[in-house]
């Protein structure tokens, strides 16, 4: 039971960061319908930045930790924002209209530029990091065994919720949340009606990235150790999590994240470590064969 | 970066004050992007990582943004465009294909050409050949496939397995990994196929990773990560290839001096009449009933569907050769190398098959095969270039993507006519609606 519960929290904390790296996905699928292959690697590239600051303040002498985590956070959504600006500008926005597979090849390109710039500027071999945070609560506990919620998954799972609130809100509430809205369900009326489409959408990918880079420090913070590898498998899963959840859909994307997250952590538990890819995935081709449009994605009508 | 719309006329000293201010503009976002990653590099030190700054590459980096821009602006200036054309020599589509095929077929006798060329010219062909099997799920029938690499390990197991344990030579082993591609393919595609353009993209995808997880960790069948290894060459008529010579080999029936080269140059040729036969059967199909539902399922699902196709029979079918294609190359590349592992079938070389038949215009069977040409052997030209080959690799994706959407050979004939052939520009052609 102890097991179980522990396996729960790991999984929970897993979920989450997969859910926020499918947003970036959903988003970017649900306002111009493609998939942005970069965007495991915009992760990646968030939780280097995230390395990097968390290093540079450390050698500056920063070392109050809740300061240093914010700083580091604001660091890596910076980098971010600017690498999903600079990305779809030069590898996307030049495709805009064109048929529908030139921006996925553009994107497994940047996909593959991206891994291959951090690899040739940081290096091939992984990064460790000392934890930042230890400790943790212990929920329960039962003969030698404790099941603990550690201060870092607890921050992973705190962090996640506000910024999920934050970005419901935002694309809820605000002129720019509109804007998105509006271009997801037709982009050429919206534009009509005065809607910069060219804004709204790089805006998109930014605040997408900048969601990668929470994910990435989050990350970070969890495994304690990063490689320019690691946006690929994490990419997959998350839009794995986002297609399940229902493109288009965010509360949907984060539903897939920690189902995926749960499904994961639980076959590693009970079954075996290396087919877990395999379970999430045998659970995506599943679901996608009896609930095509995801779980809670919205049916759609074909017209003639 | 480049703005969608031509800049309007305006006089020289503010077009240069604009393009100065872009420049900058452009440098700084390059500066920004740069500097975390260039200028502050993570070592391993003695207490853990530390950075070591080296902001000379970012200058160098942010210099060539700026002065990149610059040179953009200028030629805008003068009435260049962002998209290039290619330039159209008269009949060129009716001598391209002969002449390359002629150099196909020549080139181990070539003068300068020697074993490295050969071997290039094999894993050219390998290429080739995949991106023409894709080319019929992707480019004919529309449908996106980001798994394909999947068939080509199950035909390359199915012939090194059975090898292993039925001790099958490669001409028996031949069909039977093309059946057991078509098999898995059929398996995969049956419950699969009815799901729309990207959904389908993704599952295919999670289901070659599933292929390969699955190679990977069942250690008593395949090997695992270690691969299974002495997979016998091919032979001649029962003739083999080994090294000695010796009473039964190659060499020594036709009294010839025995030397390595032969076995790759019959190598090259097995692979050339296996790409060939792609072609050729991707040319009559297209002219079958079958290959005209596959184009039109792509250009209009709806439309199939109520002029009475049975539309999952016939993606059915385009996957089951698509993925039959992928299984006889799969065997071929298994003899070839004499031992695979699960790392030789990795995404990247999906997508890199994929690019293929993108970069290559869908649908052209030459485009396919010069884009086979200049992605793999410029690839192989850069080996020297070690880490940045990737790095160029994917810098040269995305150029070609933005440069010419429409792939390199961006026209193509139809494969039904009313009156006269004629080209028809390949933005007419839709693709992976269904």
């Amino acid at each position: 039971m102890e097991y179980a519960l522990q396996q729960l929290v790991n999984g929970l904390t897993l979920g989450m960061i997969y859910g926020l790296v499918a947003i970036g996905y959903t988003m970017v699928y649900g306002i111009i319908g493609m998939i942005n292959f970069a965007h495991g690697d915009i992760f990646m590239v968030g939780s280097f930045a995230g390395l990097i600051a968390l290093l540079g303040l450390g050698m500056g002498g920063i070392t109050f930790v809740p300061l240093a985590l914010m700083l580091a956070l604001l660091f890596g959504m910076m980098v971010t924002s600017l690498y999903g600006f600079t990305v779809e500008r030069v590898a996307y926005r030049p495709l805009r209209g064109s048929f529908r597979l030139a921006p996925l090849i553009s994107a497994i390109g940047m996909s593959i530029f991206l891994q291959n710039f951090v690899q040739v500027t940081q290096g091939a071999r992984p990064k460790p990091i000392e934890p930042v945070i230890r400790g943790g609560v212990v929920l329960a506990h039962a003969d030698g065994f404790d099941a603990v919620l550690s201060w870092v998954q607890m921050l992973i799972i705190v962090t996640t919720l506000a910024v999920l609130v934050v970005f419901t809100l935002l694309v809820a509430r605000t002129p720019l949340g509109r804007a998105m809205r509006a271009c997801e369900q037709d982009r050429k009326m919206a534009s009509l009606l005065g809607i910069d489409t060219d804004r709204t959408i790089v805006l998109t990918f930014v605040i997408g990235a900048a969601l990668a880079a929470v994910a990435g420090l989050m990350y970070l913070l969890y495994y304690g150790v990063i490689d320019f590898y690691m946006g690929f498998v994490a990419g997959v899963k998350a839009f794995t999590a986002a297609v399940l959840g229902g493109i288009g859909s965010l509360p949907g994307a984060v539903l897939g994240g920690l189902l995926i997250g749960l499904i994961e952590t639980f076959w590693s538990a009970y079954f075996s470590v290396q087919y877990k890819d395999v379970a999430a995935f045998s659970v995506l081709i599943l679901v996608l064969i009896f609930m095509p449009s995801g779980l809670l994605g919205r049916d759609e009508v074909e017209k003639v | 970066m480049a703005p969608t719309q031509p800049a309007p006329q305006r006089s020289a000293s503010s077009s240069v004050q604009a393009a100065l201010k872009d420049a900058g503009l452009a440098a700084l976002i390059a500066f920004g992007v740069a500097a975390p990653m260039m200028g502050l590099r993570t070592v391993q030190g003695q207490g853990g990582l530390t950075i070591s700054p080296r902001f000379d590459t970012v200058a160098i980096a942010v210099a060539a943004v700026f002065v990149g821009r610059l040179l953009l602006h200028a030629w805008q200036h003068r009435g260049g465009a962002l998209r290039f054309t290619m330039p159209r020599l008269p009949g060129i589509e009716r001598f391209a294909g002969p002449l390359l095929l002629a150099i196909a077929v020549a080139l181990p006798f070539l003068p300068g050409v020697g074993r490295y060329e050969v071997d290039l010219g094999i894993l050219v062909l390998t290429y080739v050949m995949l991106g023409w099997g894709l080319n019929i799920v992707v480019g004919l029938a529309g449908l996106l496939d980001l798994g394909y690499v999947a068939f080509y390990a199950v035909g390359a197991y199915t012939y090194a397995l059975s090898a292993q344990y039925l001790g099958f030579g490669f001409w028996q082993a031949l069909p039977l990994a093309g059946l057991m591609a078509a098999t898995f393919g059929v398996l995969l595609g049956f419950p699969v196929l009815r799901l729309r353009g990207d959904y389908l993209a993704i599952v295919t995808l999670a289901f070659g990773e599933i292929i390969r997880i699955i190679l990977l960790n069942w250690t008593s069948v395949t090997g695992g990560p270690n691969g299974l290894s002495g997979i016998p060459r091919p032979t001649f008529l029962g003739l083999s290839f080994t090294a000695g010579g010796g009473p039964g080999s190659f060499s020594d029936f036709f009294g010839l001096e025995p030397s390595p080269i032969h076995r790759i140059i019959y190598l090259y040729y097995i692979i050339l009449v296996l790409a060939l036969a792609t072609n050729w059967l991707t040319i009559r199909l297209r002219r079958m009933p079958v290959g005209r539902a596959w184009e039109a399922l792509r250009e209009d699902e709806i439309a199939c569907r109520s002029l009475g196709l049975n539309v999952t029979m016939t993606k059915l079918t385009a996957f089951a050769i698509g993925a039959t294609l992928a299984g006889l190359a799969g065997a071929f590349f298994a003899t070839r190398q004499a031992f695979i592992s699960p790392e030789s079938f990795t995404f990247m070389e999906s997508a890199l098959i994929l690019a293929i038949v993108v970069l290559g215009g869908l649908g052209s069977q030459i485009g396919v095969a010069v884009a086979a040409l200049v992605m793999i052997g410029g690839f192989e030209v850069f080996r020297g270039l070690d880490e940045y080959r990737m790095l160029v690799f994917g810098l040269v994706m995305v150029s070609i993507m933005v440069a010419r959407p429409r792939g390199l050979v961006g026209e193509r004939t139809p494969s039904v006519v009313l009156k006269e052939r004629k080209a028809i520009d390949a933005a007419l052609v839709r693709e992976g609606a269904g």
